[in-house]
Parts: C-alpha cells; sequence; structure tokens
C-alpha cells in the first residue's frame, strides 16, 4: 500500500514513518506550515527544516501554508492530503498521534473523505517506552520548543538521552507534564534517524524565550554523511 | 488465558498497534493472553480460552466480512465474548442481522438501554466506525446508544457482547469488568 506520512519533523511523525516503512511502502512526506505559533492541529518549531530531513530520507516532500486558524486549518491540511494524493498516488494516511483524539479524528475525517487509509502506528502507546525505544534506535532528537513550568531554556536544543528521559518522567509524578510532551509541553525536531541516508547538522541557532516558553530556532543546518 | 482476535486485513498489518496492542496493554498486567489473526484461528483450539476479545479494524478496512465462515463458532460458543467496532459487526452478521450505515469518527455520548454487567449510565467513548445495527430478531438486545445508533449488543443467554465505540481508548475500564465475567 502506497502512504503518505503526515510529517512535523518531531520525534512522533519520524518514529511513525520509520514505522510504517517497516509494514508498506511510504511514497511521500505530507507537511502543514501553520503561521500560528499556537495552533492545535500543527507543530510548528522548525516546521522548515522538514524540508532537509526530507531529502536525507530521500522522499518526495508535499507541503502546504496554512494561516493556522483553528478549522480553517484543516481546509489546508485536506488539500495537502488531496494533493499527496493525486501527484503520489497514495491510498492512505499515517500520523504520529499517541493520545490526541482532537488530532486523529480530523485527519480520519478527512482521509474518509478522500476515500484513503487512515493508520496511528503510535497509539495509545506508553510515552516513557515511546522514548525509550527512539534511544535505543538511535534517532538523534532535539527539544526545539517548551511550553510548560518548569522547563526552562536550559532544555531547548538538548538532544534526548536517557538522561533527559529519568527527568521527564519525574516531572511528569510532580507536575504531570507528559514525558514525551503529548500534552504540547515539548516539541522536538529530529536530526537523525535509522532511515535518514544523511544526518542534519545545524550550523547556527537561536534561543527564542518569551514569558514562561520558548523555541529553539534553527537558523542555517546542512545535510552531512553518516 | 484470553484470546484476543486480530481482526485487522492481514496478520502482522501496520495497523496492529493502534487496534491490538492497546487491548493488550489494558488486559496483560491482569490476565495472561494471546494474540491470534482471524485467519489463522482454529476453532479446535478455543477450548484453550477463558474469554475472547475481536479487535477492531481501520475505518476502510472490511476484509474480515469477507470471511464470515472463520467466525461461525461463535454461534455454539458459550463463554464471554466481547466484539469491538469491527468485532461487533461480525458477531452480529454471523447471527444473521443486517448491518447499518453510520459513520461516526471522534468522541460521542452513550447511553445504556438495559442493565448490563460491563458499564452503566452515560458516558463519553470514542467512535470510529461505518456501520451499525439494529438487532430484530430473538438473539441479541440493544444495551447502549448513541445520538447516531446502537452502539453495544448482548446475546439474550450468552455472554457475547457487542461494542461499536473503542474501550481501549477512553474507557478502559469496560475491558477490565468484561475479564471478571
Amino acid at each position: 500500500m502506497r502512504l503518505g506520512v503526515l510529517f512535523s519533523g518531531g520525534k512522533d511523525s519520524t518514529h511513525a514513518l520509520h514505522l510504517a516503512a517497516q509494514k508498506e511502502e511510504v511514497a511521500c512526506l505530507i507537511t502543514v506550515i501553520s503561521k500560528n505559533k499556537e495552533s492545535f492541529m500543527f507543530h510548528t518549531p522548525n516546521i522548515d527544516v522538514t524540508a532537509f530531513q526530507a531529502q536525507a530520507l530521500g522522499l518526495p516532500l508535499v507541503s502546504v501554508q496554512t494561516e493556522g486558524k483553528k478549522e480553517e486549518e484543516l481546509a489546508d491540511l485536506e488539500r495537502a492530503i488531496a494533493e499527496a494524493k493525486s501527484k503520489h498516488q497514495i491510498e492512505g494516511v499515517v500520523t504520529g498521534a499517541v493520545e490526541s483524539v482532537y488530532q486523529a479524528s480530523r485527519v480520519q475525517r478527512i482521509c474518509s473523505k478522500l476515500d484513503l487509509w487512515q493508520f496511528n502506528p503510535l497509539w495509545k502507546t506508553d510515552q516513557k517506552a515511546l522514548l525509550q525505544t527512539l534511544l535505543q534506535q538511535q534517532f538523534h532528537v532535539i527539544i526545539s520548543g517548551v511550553f510548560a513550568y518548569p522547563l526552562d531554556e536550559k532544555w531547548l536544543g538538548k538532544k534526548i538521552d536517557s538522561q533527559m528521559i529519568a527527568q521527564l518522567v519525574e516531572l511528569q509524578g510532580k507536575y504531570g507534564i507528559s514525558p514525551s510532551g503529548e500534552g504540547g509541553e515539548i516539541e522536538t525536531t529530529v536530526l537523525d534517524a535509522p532511515m535518514f541516508k544523511q544526518r542534519i547538522e545545524v550550523t547556527d541557532s537561536a534561543v527564542e524565550w518569551k514569558g514562561d516558553s520558548g523555541v529553539y530556532v534553527i537558523k542555517q543546518a546542512r545535510l552531512v554523511p553518516k | 488465558m484470553i484470546l484476543v482476535v486480530d481482526m485487522n486485513w492481514k496478520k502482522d498489518s501496520l495497523a496492529y498497534t493502534e487496534f491490538v496492542s492497546p487491548i493488550l496493554r489494558v488486559i496483560e498486567p491482569l490476565e495472561a493472553c494471546r494474540v491470534r489473526h482471524f485467519l489463522e484461528l482454529e476453532p479446535s483450539e478455543l477450548d484453550r480460552y477463558s474469554h475472547v476479545i475481536l479487535s477492531g479494524t481501520t475505518l476502510k478496512d472490511f476484509s474480515f466480512l469477507n470471511h464470515l465462515e472463520r467466525f461461525q463458532w461463535l454461534k455454539s460458543f458459550g463463554k464471554p465474548v466481547l466484539g469491538i467496532c469491527a468485532g461487533m459487526q461480525t458477531i452480529i452478521q454471523v447471527y444473521g442481522e443486517p448491518l447499518t450505515a453510520c459513520p461516526q469518527v471522534g468522541m460521542t455520548e452513550i447511553t445504556t438501554l438495559k442493565e448490563n454487567a460491563l458499564f452503566s449510565g452515560t458516558f463519553q467513548a470514542y467512535a470510529l466506525h461505518t456501520y451499525s445495527a439494529k438487532p430484530n430478531n430473538q438473539a441479541f438486545d440493544a444495551i447502549a446508544e448513541s445520538s447516531h445508533c446502537i452502539q453495544a449488543i448482548k446475546h439474550k443467554t450468552k455472554p457475547i457482547y457487542g461494542v461499536l465505540f473503542h474501550p481501549e481508548v477512553r474507557n478502559q475500564d469496560i475491558l477490565q469488568r468484561f475479564l471478571r465475567l
């Protein structure tokens, strides 16, 4: 089955891509670039890096822009999926949804309308186990946004390692933070993964901090051999 | 030993972690269980299991309906069975009831129609289905509904249940109660 993966460049969509490619044929990545930094549907920090990631993966990227207004962005997502269907003959769409019924059901409705299969291979997976799997499989994932107390600027740009997973699990106990950022507490960017033919090296970056949240902005990057 | 039947279109499919694994995460800490794909399950092995759960499938997957002969054992099986979504549709079809079109995706309010061992009152649940059923023969009672359609059924004399919604998503307590039957 030819599939398009709804791809934000973060750990969950990259992980879902990895699982989908083990079972079916991934024909393209689909990215929605939202101008709204508080989008309900779409991951926003470093979304432009998806072009680099697609190149590193050797997969075509279908990318559309959205203003990011709450339900209008769904029309833009539908446009992106329809474009992927016509350009790359996909028969189904894969997402990295783990817990969000909000996201999963909206993507499902679009796929039903477009007569496409829909898969969520990470659905209901234990969040700590998800992070550990990424480490075991040598995903290089950095924190590209933090949006919840007590996460601060020190976390930004850091690679997820076993020590960080332990800290996140501890914060879950104390503050109710979801270790994998399922509640939007953390956003991530993947710089390398098993399917990447090249890895991404960040050559210029900046931390932008406002109030009690911030993002790690990748200003320049390049692809380097693995 | 609990049997979980993988109802997806093929064994070890991309849908396994979405429709089978979440059920296992709820029941494995409570009871030993085994998964069999519906195409490999033989009626002769059913004696080994105390309870059977039939999983759901993705919205476009109706392959199970082309293999109803694989589920004829449901007519004579006396132990507890829970069919989830595709599983409920299979139970209904094996017992000769028609399916009715009723597409629904997302959270929905479920209202209990008849007292039963799995749930009570009104509650929210995750729906992901194209078809429902209106039991009209003597075998089943409708035991819950949403504003759209019948959401759960129970055999009148056997511990055979069907739920159209997905209890493994937001109502795991229903799976736990099923294991106590």
